[in-house]
């Protein structure tokens, strides 16, 4: 089957230093993969790069066999085709969280309000804030935020979904709420490529891991491999790291840490 | 004495003066104000423009404005180009020059201030919902650009008002100057002036008090919208 999104060998650089030095990627329906690499190799360039932030010095970027990369007046098009959520909460602080979810769909895509504004009621019961539809963002907490952040990327019913590091800015306690909700959709079937420093949610949702160190794809394989035996030293260093890090947090969880529900 | 002091204002059509010189106040005030406003736009725009040109024509402006003292500018302006350029301004024509000068600049500067303020992700994460430019613009900067800037702009509106005092010194009659004329013609009364001036001060206050009122609700109301 043809893939719904190939990167062919994109080079970008800032101010004349490399950040992206030759990226190649394709990402299938429904295949969920998941980035991971040292702080400033990249990731987030690359996704950028994708739906249009950044425009790319070399290569070619294709959706559905359509080239999107260099595009200039129709690049909006190609975005309500790519859905995108960051790291900081990105809402519109000026609109209650129904409009913030109207938003795209009524005026990017002239869908009937009263439609998007029923399917956005259901999915906002799904992510468990039905009560939060008229209010405003600043009245919700840093989860609740993203939760709704990802409900306004999927009322674009987009093919693709890009999502950076969206629990780095949060407090502990509110990561799995947002993470669940991304496994829900893993499992309903949503494509996404997703950039995380949460190994455990990385293993649990990724079909496929790109292990990414200074500019290139330095690793590539599926979750059980990647994460029980990486096969570059440099990935093995990074994960390194993060057992570190986590033996920590399971001395926290084992002294009654709030359930971190269906990531183990 | 004292009861004769405060009696001046009654005299006679004094009080009507004072309100009449008010009147002028306000009104090189608000024709002030409405220049600004909408130079001002352009002055913003003009200084966040990719021209470098541009850019250092604003500089420049808001040194000047920022450097030169009001009352200079409006001799400049009054005396000056009358005898330079044999254009015989009026007062308050000079005023409202001088003073959209000053005000053009502030309030453009408020204008990029409260615009490159937003959050670079707005933006981009309205641009990743597949609005067009016009469309993020509209819903997404305009709304929060204005939340921002229609407090400071209504402060900077109330020191506008409180410059038009200076005007008196170009022989234009606003309140300040009606209240010192009376003064001048009730010099007997020594308590005169205390009263006179306390009735100004009262003029200004009731005057900008709201409008200062209205710009901390605003800012109260909106509080927070900007994270
Ligand atoms: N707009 C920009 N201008 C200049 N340099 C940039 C810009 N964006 C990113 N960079 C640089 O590019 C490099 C890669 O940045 P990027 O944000 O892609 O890294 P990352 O892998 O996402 O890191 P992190 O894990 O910290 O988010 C960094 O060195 C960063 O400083
Ligand atoms: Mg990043």
């Amino acid at each position: 089957m043809e893939p719904i999104l190939r990167v062919k060998d994109i080079h970008k650089s800032f101010d004349g230093t490399g950040v992206l030095k030759g990226v190649s990627l394709e990402i299938h329906e429904g295949e969920v993969v998941v980035i991971i690499g040292p702080s400033g190799c990249g990731k987030s360039t690359l996704l950028r790069c994708i739906n249009g932030l950044e425009r790319i010095d070399r290569g070619e970027i294709l959706l559905r066999d359509r080239r999107i990369s260099g595009l200039e007046k129709d690049m909006h098009l190609v975005r309500q085709k790519i859905g995108m959520v960051f790291q900081s909460y990105d809402l519109f602080p000026h609109m209650k969280v129904m409009d913030n979810l109207l938003l795209g769909p009524t005026k990017a895509l002239k869908r009937s309000r009263e439609e998007t504004e029923a399917e956005a009621m259901q999915m906002l019961s799904r992510v468990g804030l039905a009560d939060k539809a008229q209010a405003l963002p600043r009245t919700l907490s840093g989860g609740q935020k993203q939760r709704v952040a990802l409900v306004r990327a999927m009322l674009m019913h987009p093919e693709l979904l890009l999502l950076d590091e969206i629990t780095a800015a949060l407090d502990p306690e509110m990561v799995s709420e947002v993470l669940n909700v991304v496994i829900d959709l893993a499992e309903e079937g949503m494509t996404m490529a997703i950039v995380t420093h949460e190994m455990r949610f990385a293993e649990a949702v990724a079909d496929r891991v790109l292990f990414m160190e200074d500019g290139v794809i330095a690793e590539e394989g599926g979750p059980e491999e990647f994460f029980r035996e990486p096969r570059t030293e440099r990935a093995r260093q990074f994960l390194q790291s993060f057992t570190y890090a986590s033996a920590r947090k399971k001395e926290k969880a084992d002294s009654g840490n709030p359930g971190s529900g269906k990531i183990r | 004495m004292q009861d004769l002091g405060i009696s001046v204002l009654f005299r006679g059509i004094n009080f009507q003066r004072l309100l009449l010189g008010l009147w002028v106040t306000l009104r090189i005030a608000l024709i002030t104000i409405g220049i600004s406003a909408v130079l001002g736009l352009l002055f913003g725009l003009a200084m966040m423009s990719r021209s470098r040109a541009a850019r250092a024509v604003c500089r420049i402006w808001l040194e000047i404005i920022r450097f030169m003292p009001q009352l200079v500018l409006l001799y400049l302006v009054y005396f000056g180009f009358a005898r330079l350029f044999g254009w015989n301004l009026d007062g308050e024509t000079s005023a409202v020059l001088v003073f959209s000068f000053w005000g053009t600049a502030e309030m453009g500067d408020l204008f990029r201030g409260a615009l490159t303020s937003i959050p670079r992700h707005q933006r981009e994460s309205a641009a990743a919902l597949g609005l067009t430019r016009a469309q993020i613009n509209r819903y997404i900067l305009l709304p929060q650009t204005v939340r921002r800037l229609v407090p400071q702009a209504i402060n900077l509106s109330t020191r506008i008002i409180k410059t038009t005092a200076l005007v008196k010194m170009i022989n234009v009659t606003e309140v300040l100057k009606v209240g010192q004329q009376i003064i001048g013609q009730f010099y007997r009364e020594p308590s005169a002036a205390f009263w006179v001036y306390a009735t100004v001060f009262l003029l200004y206050f009731l005057i900008c008090w709201p409008i200062s009122l209205l710009a901390g609700r605003l800012e109260i109301l909106w509080e927070g919208n900007h994270h």
